[in-house]
């Protein structure tokens, strides 16, 4: 589009302009949070944006030895990398299996799972918190990881087939048989010409899906009560100040800010498979 | 190497292309070759529909089965079935009727906003050069990949009368000033809330509408731009019409996630001032009150809004969900 004809000096202008106005809507609440982290408690309340004097204090009460919060935050972030990871490698195993049986078999019922999937993502979460929650109790997966692991299967197995559908159909299969034409095993057709085509699109399917399960907090609230499963956005509702007459602000945003980091790093790394990802499983082209 | 593979792919193209495009229908001779692909289909893809319907359906059958009873976790001997009378004290109390109406109040704003900001946005990386698409896409996946609490907080702590910058960075503007506490009201506290939501979940919005821009034929833009169509008349007469599909999907998919609104309200109200949305009152009534009849009527209620909004979506605005998503 606009790269055929060279910029003009105030087409330059007005992109920067542009460039600056979606880059501070889109960071200034992160600044925000990042702002309040460094702040102490007396500093809090002076309806400034920037701390007077930066302080590592909030992080030392998450994460130091003697932080008051720090067996809360800790725990919590313990419980929700490995719920989410668990979650994530469960749903995509299924749903690089059924998204390939989708694309590639000629089988009745293709389109009902597909339907179904569709249906599973509209669905209300709240709406089966109420029944998980009295079944989990009786069967003793209440405040469990299983217990979250499970229900975050339904937020992140729809979504998944469905990207990697979209990414299945556009693999040129008959690369496999070309390739065992051309003497490859079957195994190694396999391997050597459709992995390195399907992986990219598992990657990028598995990182959303990671997405979908680390900003879960319906079930992490409903389906947890103590910090042997309760994850961090959950966590994060719980917090309480050093003492009870302080505020948990700092506490809170330093936590919020330690959470925040390895999703922008994961942005920075894998904006253009994110972004690809998310295009795809929607509106194919 | 590569040129024996491309020789080699022409003399298989035409069993390999069976499983794309139109030569799907299977033909009637090869019952048995069709039948294994069948039970080989089912095989790997049966796993994931039978998770799907075990973590869905089941639970959701099971909230119709127990709305149907007095059942309280409090006095759990005290269980009895009561027919739709659950139904009946949850339709008759208008906090339930308020709820509704804050929920779709949410939800039509929230939608309205992120159209026109997810539209902007999607026209801007679409035109933008290379170097500054990269840029753009990095910092709107950032709302996009936070947590939504973590949105909700930072949108709290800048509005609160105590911690927040806002009021003393907006004194100017009337109606603000050092001592207006948003989360006393219930406009200022949708305000807060809606903008904490829109920003998270914009950058969604307009990822699928980029999408949809560009399957937008880049020659009848130009052949409208050549005839001495404006930029507006463009918009409306080549673009939007083209890209229509993918404009009611978006906007489906966002007003059914912003109908089911639970985080931002929770962290910055937690349902005060008239702020209640259905979500969280599900949520009181059977999480936090253990009434589980009374909480599953509130549950099947919501699930019967939802199937309702994609009924007229599908039925009235006829949104074309599996044509535009890739199936057809």
């Amino acid at each position: 589009m606009g790269a055929t004809k060279a910029l003009t000096g105030r087409q330059k202008i007005a992109w920067a302009a542009i460039t600056l106005v979606v880059l501070v809507w889109a960071l200034f609440p992160v600044l925000s949070i990042l702002a309040t982290s460094f702040k102490l408690p007396s500093d809090l309340n002076t309806g400034n944006f920037l701390p007077t004097s930066w302080s590592w204090t909030n992080y030392e009460q998450i994460l130091g030895p003697d932080g008051s919060a720090q067996e809360l935050f800790l725990s919590s972030l313990r419980n929700s990398i490995g719920i989410s990871l668990i979650a994530t490698a469960i749903s995509s195993v299924l749903a690089t299996l059924a998204a390939y049986a989708i694309a590639r078999l000629d089988f009745p019922g293709r389109k009902l799972i597909l339907t179904t999937a569709l249906g599973v993502s509209i669905f209300p979460v709240i709406s089966i918190v109420t029944p998980l929650f009295n079944l989990w109790r009786s069967i003793g997966l209440y405040d469990t990881w299983p217990g979250l692991i499970i229900p975050y299967l339904s937020l992140t197995l729809p979504i998944s087939i469905w990207t990697l559908t979209a990414f299945f159909r556009q693999i040129p299969w008959e690369l496999e048989q070309a390739a065992q034409v051309d003497g490859a095993t079957t195994w190694q057709a396999f391997r050597k010409a459709i992995v390195p085509l399907a992986a990219p699109g598992v990657f990028t399917t598995a990182l959303i899906a990671f997405f979908i399960a680390w900003n879960d907090f319906v079930y992490g609230i409903s389906l947890t009560s103590t910090e042997a499963a309760r994850p961090v956005p959950a966590a994060l509702a719980f917090f309480s100040g050093a003492s009870q007459f302080e505020d948990p602000t700092g506490a809170i945003s330093a936590a919020a800010v330690v959470v925040t980091i390895p999703v922008v790093v994961l942005v920075l790394l894998f904006q253009r498979q994110i972004v690809s990802g998310l295009t795809q499983g929607a509106v194919k082209g | 190497m590569s040129t024996e593979i491309t020789g080699a792919t022409a003399g298989v193209t035409a069993q390999a292309t069976r499983g794309a495009g139109p030569g799907r229908a299977s033909k009637p001779r090869k019952s048995d070759r069709a039948r294994a692909e069948a039970r080989l289909g089912w095989w790997l893809a049966g796993p994931a529909f039978v998770v799907m319907l075990a973590v869905t359906a089941y639970p959701i059958l099971q909230a119709v089965y127990d709305s149907l009873f007095r059942y309280r976790l409090t006095a759990p001997d005290d269980r009895g079935f009561v027919g739709l009378a659950n139904y009946g004290v949850v339709l008759g109390d208008p906090v339930f009727w308020q709820s509704l109406g804050v929920t779709t109040l949410i939800m039509v704003i929230t939608v309205a906003i992120e159209l026109v900001l997810g539209f902007a946005l999607a026209l801007v990386m679409h035109r933008a050069v290379l170097r500054l698409r990269g840029l753009l896409r990095t910092a709107i996946l950032v709302p996009y990949g936070i947590i939504t609490v973590v949105s909700a907080f930072a949108w709290f702590y800048a509005f609160d009368i105590n911690s927040g910058y806002v009021n003393s960075w907006f004194s100017w503007v009337p109606g603000i000033s050092e001592d207006l506490n948003w989360f006393a009201g219930t406009g200022t506290s949708l305000f807060v809330i809606i903008a904490s939501e829109v920003w998270k979940t914009t950058p969604f919005i307009s990822l699928l509408l980029l999408a949809g821009l560009a399957q937008v034929p880049g020659d009848l833009e130009e052949a409208a731009q050549v005839d001495g169509a404006t930029w507006w008349q463009r918009m409306k007469r080549v673009v939007l019409p083209n890209m229509k599909a993918a404009i009611m999907v978006a906007v489906l998919f966002r007003a059914l996630d912003a109908f089911r609104i639970f985080d931002n309200v929770f962290i910055m109200t937690n349902g005060a001032n008239g702020t209640t949305v259905l979500s969280l009152l599900a949520y009181r009534t059977s999480i936090g009150r253990l009434e589980i009849g009374l909480g599953s009527a509130i549950s099947v209620l919501l699930f019967f809004c939802v199937i309702i909004i994609c009924f007229i979506a599908i039925k009235i605005f006829k949104v074309d969900l599996a044509g535009a998503r890739g199936e057809k």
